[in-house]
C-alpha cells in the first residue's frame, strides 16, 4: 500500500509523456503493448460539441442516415447500455459514442484498423434518459447521428 | 496472474472476422461515491484497448468510465483466417494493464 501511494504521488506530478516512460521503465509495459496516447482532454470535455472537436478535430459535423445506431428505446440498467454502430460511409476510420446527459459525454472512441469494417459494439453507461450519438469521422469529414434511450434506472451513480 | 482478465473469441464467417472480447475490470467512473462513508470513490477505468491480428493493429479503442462495468467489445475486420493467432491487450488509468492470445476460430 505505501508503494502505492507514493506511485500516484509520483504519477500526480508527472507529464502524460513523462508516465509513459515510467512505466516502461518500470517494466510495466512491453513496448509492444505501447498504445496511442488516451485522448485525455476529450473525455474530461463537458461539453459536446468541443468533446468531438478534441477528438475529430473537427466542430462541423453533418448528420447522416448512413449510421446505424442499435441501442434498446427503454434501458431498464443504465449501468449497462448495448450500443452496436454501424456506418455505411465510405472510407470510415473513427467511431465514437457518446452520452450528452452523462457527467462526462465521450465514452468510447474507436479507431479502425487495417481492414476493420465500419463497426463497433460496446456497452455503456448512462446516467440518465437521453441520446446515444454516434459519430464517425471519414477522411476529414465527421458524421453524426443520434438515437434516443429511456433509462429507468441510471448508472453512473450519485 | 493465471487467468487472462481478457476473454477473447474471435470467429470467422464470410471472410469477416468478428472479434468478442469481455474484459474483466471494475470501470469506476470517479463519480460514484461509497454509500457507507460517502467518499468519492477514486476512478479506475480502462482506458485503451489493442487488437492485433497479423502484425496489424485491427483495432485501438479509446475508452472511459462511461463503458459499462466489466466492459464487452466487439467489432470485425477482413483479411483474418481460421487458426490464426490473434492478440488484445488493455491499459488503465492506474498503469496496469493486461493482454491475451488466442486463435480465430
Amino acid at each position: 500500500m505505501q508503494t502505492n501511494i507514493k506511485r500516484r504521488i509520483f504519477l500526480k506530478g508527472s507529464a502524460a509523456s513523462g508516465v509513459m516512460g515510467a512505466a516502461v521503465t518500470a517494466g510495466l509495459l512491453t513496448p509492444q503493448a505501447l498504445l496511442a496516447e488516451w485522448n485525455e482532454a476529450a473525455f474530461k470535455e463537458k461539453d459536446v460539441t468541443a468533446a468531438i472537436k478534441g477528438m475529430t478535430g473537427s466542430d462541423s459535423s453533418e448528420e447522416s442516415d448512413k449510421i446505424h445506431i442499435k441501442a434498446p428505446d427503454i434501458a431498464e440498467n443504465g449501468g449497462v447500455v448495448p450500443v452496436s454502430i454501424t456506418s455505411d460511409i465510405e472510407g470510415t476510420t473513427d467511431i465514437l459514442i457518446l452520452a450528452p446527459n452523462n457527467p462526462v459525454p465521450m465514452v468510447a472512441a474507436f479507431a479502425l484498423g487495417e481492414g476493420a469494417e465500419a463497426f463497433a459494439r460496446t456497452n455503456i453507461k448512462m446516467g440518465k434518459t437521453g441520446d446515444v450519438v454516434a459519430v464517425i469521422k471519414a477522411g476529414d469529414k465527421t458524421f453524426t447521428a443520434k438515437k434516443a434511450v429511456k433509462v429507468t434506472i441510471g448508472g453512473c451513480g450519485g | 496472474m493465471a487467468k487472462s482478465s481478457i476473454k477473447l473469441r474471435a470467429k470467422v464467417k464470410n471472410d469477416v472476422v468478428e472479434v468478442k472480447a469481455l474484459i474483466k475490470h471494475p470501470m469506476e467512473s470517479g463519480n460514484r461515491k461509497d454509500k457507507k462513508t460517502g467518499e468519492a470513490i477514486p476512478a479506475h477505468f480502462i482506458t485503451e484497448v489493442v487488437c492485433e491480428h497479423g502484425g496489424k493493429t485491427r483495432l485501438s479503442a479509446s475508452l472511459s468510465g462511461g463503458v459499462s462495468k466489466n466492459p464487452y467489445v466487439s467489432f470485425k475486420f477482413k483479411g483474418g483466417a481460421s487458426g490464426d493467432p490473434i492478440s488484445m491487450s488493455w491499459k488503465d488509468n492506474k498503469g496496469k494493464s493486461d493482454s491475451v492470445e488466442s486463435k480465430i476460430k
